[in-house]
């Protein structure tokens, strides 16, 4: 970090992949070398991505901190920054501040299962922890991935989701909303917290991360918890409008809590004492 | 620790003027226009007023500006080139004729801009300006400095503390930092040894009308009031209170685009807003505005209290002044400590 909090680094567009309709991933590296030497994240975090003479947007790094020399943001296309960014290609240079917020303490689930619920465009913050988890794959237990989108053409990551379905060691259930299904979809039909309900996966040992549209996440929490698990081993993302991202611009906070500073990770048991304002 | 005190003739105030003009300071100072009184730079003493409760601007844009450029960008045939302002092209500045309430809200403004994140360039204009308050003689119905901690006379925040004893009187001088023994070292014949002047019965009365600590412990379990849509409901969002405040700190940040080249731009917003909080779903946190105005209260007397340990609220007024359908901050402050819960 510069010593002007508002000083991106500057990033070259390696790699444009098209996700789903408006969907987007970019691979982006630091144009200096000592940018990308010395900058480091963890699993969680998030930046302020921006377009020069458009504005900057705020998501998170999609990427894993296991994989070094580059980060990865996955986003679709809504607003005037994300329309923009849209508009570049391979070898465009955009900014980048960061990383900011707090992380998933993936340190500390050691030795545990973990259990990963998203829906539609909230796999990438989740994508960060599940390459982290798999990069680091002896240190858990089993590894379930449940993942729906409203349409099979919705579904984000594609290529990785086959690679995922390849693997011994990861379970991965797919499924998209009634009516959403492709001819050839094999995978499952239905709202992700039906198939949660379906699947009834084992709380023991395991920690579930969820990330997705407030709806999902609503009606997810509550099959959680009749499954066993706790509200300090459930952990999801919130988002809010945010500029600056260290808590200063005055507009991401949720009563007290700062989603740039405090979060963006929270626990479901945090999330119950927050005012409902977000 | 004793205050260093010094007695300033009235006629020496210009003489002061001039010999930090002569040191390349540059001087912000209130000036009476079209009934209204606000800060900009003075090139002579003359025309300078003192003749004021409280200009219509706080002083914050001396440290924090309306509109800042935070960097520069040029794209070119070698690529893409990004700069940061040189801070060292910040000027020293003499704020000249700052309320109380406007010195004591530099300490709440800075309280956001360190608040873990360091920002320099707050910090870096901060630093090149040196606060000459004035204490206050008179107040009006909307002052309210002695129920937040203020009073007409503190000291907190001024590099040098002026308090006129009297009606066309001399002035009281409390030197009170090191950025305010340097302007005397540099005109100490204006400042002359005195014996202990007591400057209270010089200053306005400024009655106290609430506890700012029953407040916040009022808004601990506050949050799903009735009184928010009751206090708000006149409220037309437009902004005012925080413009004319001398600790909102809200801010947007918008490019600037000229052809191939442009500037970041830090500029000031209002949680009175509504897009402020605007998701580009469309979702919006706070929907209503009685969930901002909730906000701004909450912010000023639970939020800053608890995360910075400083209240956001100087009691200067300005607010309720400003405000275009008569919202008066003082009243509903009163009105959320006279409920029982």
């Amino acid at each position: 970090m510069t010593d002007n909090l508002y000083m991106p680094y500057l990033m070259r567009i390696e790699r444009v992949t098209y996700e789903a309709p408006g969907v987007k991933t970019f691979m982006l590296r630091f144009v200096n070398d000592d940018d990308q030497e010395k900058f480091n994240f963890k699993a969680g975090q998030f930046g302020e991505y921006s377009v020069f003479g458009v504005g900057e947007s705020t998501f998170c790094i999609a990427s894993s901190p296991t994989r070094k020399s580059f980060i990865e943001c996955t986003f679709r296309q809504t607003g005037k920054v994300t329309n923009a960014l849209s508009g570049c290609e391979e070898g465009s240079i955009i900014g980048f501040r960061g990383p900011f917020g707090n992380t998933f303490p993936i340190d500390g689930w050691k030795g545990k299962s973990l259990l990963f619920i998203a829906g539609g465009i909230a796999l990438p913050p989740m994508r960060c922890v599940i390459w982290n988890a798999l990069d680091l794959r002896e240190n858990f237990k089993d590894i379930t991935i449940i993942y729906g989108a409203r349409t099979v053409k919705d579904l984000v990551y594609k290529y990785e989701l086959q690679e995922w379905e390849r693997r011994k060691d990861v379970q991965l259930i797919t499924t998209v909303d009634p009516g959403g299904e492709s001819p050839d979809w094999k995978g499952e039909i239905g709202f992700v917290p039906t198939i949660v309900e379906k699947i009834a996966p084992s709380s023991k040992d395991t920690i579930a991360i969820v990330c997705g549209p407030p709806v999902m996440i609503k009606y997810t929490f509550p099959i959680l918890s009749s499954l066993g698990f706790t509200d300090e081993n459930i952990f999801t993302t919130l988002e809010n409008r945010m500029k600056c991202g260290f808590g200063k611009c005055g507009r991401c906070n949720v009563g007290k809590v700062y989603v740039c500073k405090d979060g963006p990770v929270f626990t479901l048991s945090q999330l119950k004492n927050l005012p409902d304002e977000y | 620790m004793n205050i260093d005190k010094r007695l300033v003739r009235k006629d020496s105030l210009e003489k002061l003027f001039d010999i930090l003009k002569q040191n390349s300071k540059t001087i912000y100072a209130p000036f009476s226009k079209n009934s209204k009184v606000s800060f900009r730079e003075a090139d002579s003493f003359s025309g300078i007023t003192t003749d004021y409760i409280q200009t219509t601007q706080s002083s914050k844009e001396v440290a924090f500006p309306r509109n800042e450029k935070i960097l520069n960008y040029s794209k070119d045939k070698e690529g893409m080139k990004v700069k940061g302002i040189d801070l060292n092209d910040i000027p020293e500045v003499v704020l000249w004729g700052v309320r109380p309430c406007d010195t004591m809200g530099i300490g709440e403004l800075s309280a956001i801009f360190n608040w873990d994140y360091k920002d320099e360039i707050y910090n870096n204009r901060l630093s090149r300006v040196t606060v000459f308050g004035f204490s206050c003689s008179k107040s009006d119905d909307y002052c309210f400095c002695t129920s937040v901690g203020g009073n007409p006379g503190n000291t907190q925040g001024s590099d040098i503390l002026f308090t006129q004893l009297g009606e066309n009187g001399d002035y009281l001088a409390e030197i009170l930092t090191d950025k305010g023994s340097s302007i005397v070292s540099i005109s100490s014949a204006l400042f002359e040894k005195t014996e202990n002047i007591e400057k209270e019965k010089f200053l306005a009365e400024v009655p106290a009308r609430f506890e700012r600590e029953e407040i916040r412990g009022k808004l601990e379990k506050f949050f799903d009031s009735q009184l928010w849509v009751e206090q708000s409901l006149k409220c037309i969002g437009c902004g005012a209170c925080a413009y004319v405040c001398p600790t909102c700190a809200c801010f947007d940040i918008q490019d600037e685009a000229h052809g191939k080249s442009g500037s970041r731009v830090r500029c000031w917003d209002s949680c009175g807003f509504s897009t402020f909080t605007l998701h580009t779903s469309g979702h919006n946190p706070r929907e209503v505005q009685s969930q901002r105005w909730r906000q701004r209260i909450m912010h000023k007397f639970l939020i800053m209290p608890d995360r910075l340990s400083v209240y956001g609220c100087t009691g200067c007024g300005r607010c309720s002044r400003a405000c275009p359908v008569d919202m008066n901050i003082l009243e509903h402050l009163i009105s959320i400590q006279e409920v029982s819960l």
